[in-house]
């Protein structure tokens, strides 16, 4: 199951904290799309989610300044 | 799978805050440090003193809470949360307003909303034993989220090993 999380019009530190609370709802194996943008979201969205021991699977360029990051569990 | 070179440190990550300021704009600091903390896998505590315990009261706006008339009247100017005071551009209480009119604005998280983001995201939640028995302030007056009533030793014992920061 595919969940999907959308915060490039959030601001830090909602950013790291939507991402957080939508992770902690995934079951094992599940994935979670995140759309965000460019400098701080993208950085460090994908970098605390392995810290934390999800996998990420790819960060794709979407348009403009938005990319998505798969994250599974 | 992509990697980071920071995947290999299994270093414990932890953030404690002394919130000392009850200032619209410093526990606007503090919340923001903790949910960002928290957001990114630290341990984060926050232990509340002296005005700071305003940020944590279960009534947020005025009340006479406190165990004489001294600390009641003490309790009502202090007041909760939403009344907090800015350090700067208070303009006797429209400056917070205006902060909280610009934050919605521009869709960036208010006070009260990084406040359930930390006690969504498990932040540990202290108050200070000392402060509250000169304010005359109960357990019972503060939010359910506290997590207990330390001293200044229990702190240092929680916070060791992590980053403490003065607010």
């Amino acid at each position: 199951m595919s969940h999907i999380l959308d915060i490039t019009k959030e601001h830090c530190p909602m950013t790291f904290v939507k991402t957080k609370l939508e992770l902690a709802k995934l079951k094992e194996g599940e994935i979670l799309e995140v759309l965000l943008s460019e400098g701080e979201p993208l950085n460090n969205v994908p970098k605390s989610a392995i810290e934390q021991g999800f996998e990420v699977l790819s960060i794709e360029h979407v348009e403009g300044t938005t990319h998505k990051v798969t994250i599974k569990k | 799978m992509i990697e980071t070179p920071e995947n290999t440190s299994n270093k414990p990550k932890k953030l404690s805050l002394i919130a000392f300021s009850g200032d619209f704009d410093k526990l606007t600091a503090v919340f923001t440090l903790a949910t960002g903390a928290a957001a990114v896998g630290y341990e984060v505590n926050i232990f509340f003193t002296f005005w700071g315990l305003d940020a944590i009261k279960q009534k947020k706006g005025r009340s006479f809470i406190g165990s004489n008339w001294l600390t009641k009247i003490f309790g009502f100017m202090m007041g909760g949360i939403s009344v907090t005071p800015s350090s700067r551009f208070n303009f006797c209480g429209i400056g917070p307003k205006i902060f909280r009119y610009l934050m919605r604005k521009n869709n960036v998280a208010t006070l009260e909303e990084l406040v359930e983001a930390a006690v969504a995201l498990n932040v540990n939640i202290y108050a200070c034993e000392m402060a509250m028995h000169i304010l005359g302030l109960q357990k019972s007056d503060f939010i359910h989220e506290v997590k207990d009533v330390l001293g200044v030793s229990t702190f240092l014992d929680i916070s060791e090993g992590g980053q403490t920061l003065f607010i």
